[in-house]
């Protein structure tokens, strides 16, 4: 474990920062210009994990495990949520024969 | 903490009672556990509140007061759903279990001292509700409604937790006490990376409360949802998250509000423009009341504007005053819609000669929400106003006084359509005895909170 440390330690912060700040960014622009409902979702994780993965440099840099933990808390809700999400993503699926987005507009935005 | 456990096992016997098709039992068994978990929560008043569980929930009075908020809401709310649910479906205990574990979520955003608990707290909270949105399987309305959320509500949670991971880089910890020690320890040399922590987080929290400019699924959510899941949503759901909102910043962040009040001003000015000039403008009872949601968040983020001694009890004062006011112009829509059909203006017409005393009790609500002297919405709206003012932010009194007027307009045009109205020749609306007693209930609590409301002021 301590080796695991000093392997993650060996690249700077700033790396660790600026590469999941882009993961992030990357997430957020899907959510937004994607139509697919499916790939929205992914987009949705792939913020979730950069996050994961911030929290877990950080927590190697500190040497303070609560991080690593916070990471578990996240891994486990998201799971929960993409089980409803996709659930209703079928309950949707069944009623307008579509996953766009666009399909879904009976209520204006 | 024993109210949360007492819910939690709760849902848990409903789904069983729900097994074994003891359906009478469902709605009695649920009152009876939130009966218990309030008095739970009123025993422990007395007692000293330190942070449970390595630091991890804090049940101070702030906390406790918002927590019986939310449960008398519940409680109220349960109390309209007799016949309701069985219209929509003859499995009706999963219902009831997932408004107690939403439930359960949100006492947890009211007690959380650690931000681990903020974020288990509104995920259950609202992944309960994602799926009670969607209750109407075959509604093309209830499944847009229950996609949108869910996707704006898991989008808003990667930005909340993003602002979690940089507050914990720079902090180096989750609970509130330590990062509040943080900012003590170095009020000029706080990282860059706290700030852009506390704006991710407001942006995430702001999605949340559902203010503009991040309001846009508001009105469709809570029009598409059923009408008894949209009175719960805007009261219940919107209070804890207030109440954790306030949380942070009153004991975090307060240090810090020379940067943040500037952000937050700005999204109070477009939230009550946005919600209100969009609530004129609705045909539709159940529309209006959304728009009115988001304006009326508007005027509860004041209370964090100008953050003091007296935004605690302000903000408590006026969620009580909302939620009561839209439990009944909720309830109210609930038999109109039964017995018209529409939930447009039109569908009130008359009923103040049909049916006077429902029409008393939908005026008195409407009162409130306008902020009318001699109801509970005024006293929430003083002690905002007055809030205000005691920081000398001068142009937002102004343009908030511009904003009530407008509100008193779309909010009295259900009263005229009431009283002045002719009436279709429709029969008389019945009014079952539970949706009597909770009418009475809340407006006598209107009342009574707009004539002696130093009652709940010195709660907390």
């Amino acid at each position: 474990m301590d080796s695991l440390f000093q392997n993650m330690q060996g690249i700077p912060m700033n790396h660790y920062l600026i590469f999941c700040s882009i993961i992030f960014v990357i997430g957020v622009i899907g959510v937004l210009i994607r139509r697919n409902v499916i790939i929205i979702m992914m987009s949705i994780e792939l913020m979730l994990n950069s996050v994961n993965l911030l929290l877990a440099a950080f927590s190697a840099y500190s040497g303070d495990p609560s991080g690593q933990v916070f990471v578990f808390f996240i891994m486990a809700l998201a799971a929960a949520e993409v089980a409803v999400g996709l659930a209703i993503i079928i309950m949707v699926y069944r009623n307008t024969k579509s996953v766009d987005i666009e399909s879904l507009s009976k209520l204006r935005w | 903490m024993s109210a949360i456990i007492t819910l939690s096992l709760l849902g848990i016997l409903i789904l069983y009672l729900g097994l074994y098709k003891a359906k009478n039992a469902l709605l009695p068994v649920s009152i009876l556990g939130l009966v218990a978990a309030l008095g739970l929560e009123i025993y422990a008043w007395n007692q000293t509140a330190e942070p449970l569980y390595k630091g991890m929930v804090l049940f101070d009075h702030f906390a406790l007061s918002f927590s019986i908020v939310c449960i008398s809401l519940t409680i109220l709310i349960l109390f309209l759903s007799k016949e309701y649910f069985k219209a929509i479906s003859d499995n009706i205990a999963e219902y009831y279990t997932l408004i107690l574990f939403s439930l359960t979520g949100a006492l947890m955003v009211c007690s959380y001292h650690n931000f681990a608990m903020l974020f288990i707290g509104l995920e259950i909270m609202s992944v309960a509700l994602y799926i009670l949105v969607g209750i109407r399987r075959k509604d093309k309305a209830s499944n847009e409604a229950s996609l949108k959320y869910f996707l704006m509500g898991a989008f808003s949670t990667g930005f909340l937790l993003f602002g979690i991971a940089l507050l914990y880089g720079s902090t180096g910890s989750f609970d509130l006490a330590a990062i509040k020690q943080y900012i003590l320890d170095n009020p000029t040399s706080v990282s860059p990376m706290f700030y852009a922590g506390i704006l991710l987080l407001l942006v995430g929290l702001c999605f949340k409360v559902g203010v503009a400019p991040f309001h846009f699924w508001t009105p469709d959510v809570y029009d598409g949802a059923p009408i008894l899941i949209t009175s719960f949503m805007s009261t219940v759901v919107k209070i804890a998250s207030f109440a954790g909102f306030l949380r942070l910043f009153s004991t975090v962040l307060v240090p810090l509000n020379e940067f943040w009040t500037p952000v937050l001003m700005t999204v109070v000015i477009i939230t009550l423009f946005v919600g209100n000039i969009s609530a004129l403008m609705q045909t539709s009872f159940k529309r209006m009341m959304a728009y009115s949601s988001i304006s009326q968040a508007g005027y509860m983020l004041f209370a964090i504007l100008s953050i003091g001694p007296n935004s605690a009890s302000g903000i408590l004062t006026y969620s009580m005053a909302y939620g009561l006011a839209s439990v009944i112009a909720f309830g109210a829509l609930i038999l109109v819609k039964r017995h018209v059909g529409s939930d447009q203006f039109e569908s009130f017409n008359g009923l103040g000669k049909t049916n006077p005393g429902l029409a008393f009790a939908v005026t008195v609500g409407m009162l409130s929400l306008a902020g009318i002297p001699l109801t509970a919405g005024f006293i929430g709206k003083f002690m905002m106003f007055s809030n205000v003012m005691n920081d000398y932010h001068t142009v937002l009194l102004v343009l908030a006084a511009i904003n009530a007027a407008i509100g008193v307009y779309y909010y009295l045009r259900v009263v005229v359509h009431m009283y002045f109205m002719k009436p279709s020749e429709e029969p008389v609306v019945s009014l079952p005895i539970n949706f009597k007693v909770v009418f009475i209930v809340a407006v006598i609590l209107t009342i009574i909170l707009g004539v002696y409301p130093n009652a709940v002021i010195a709660l907390i």
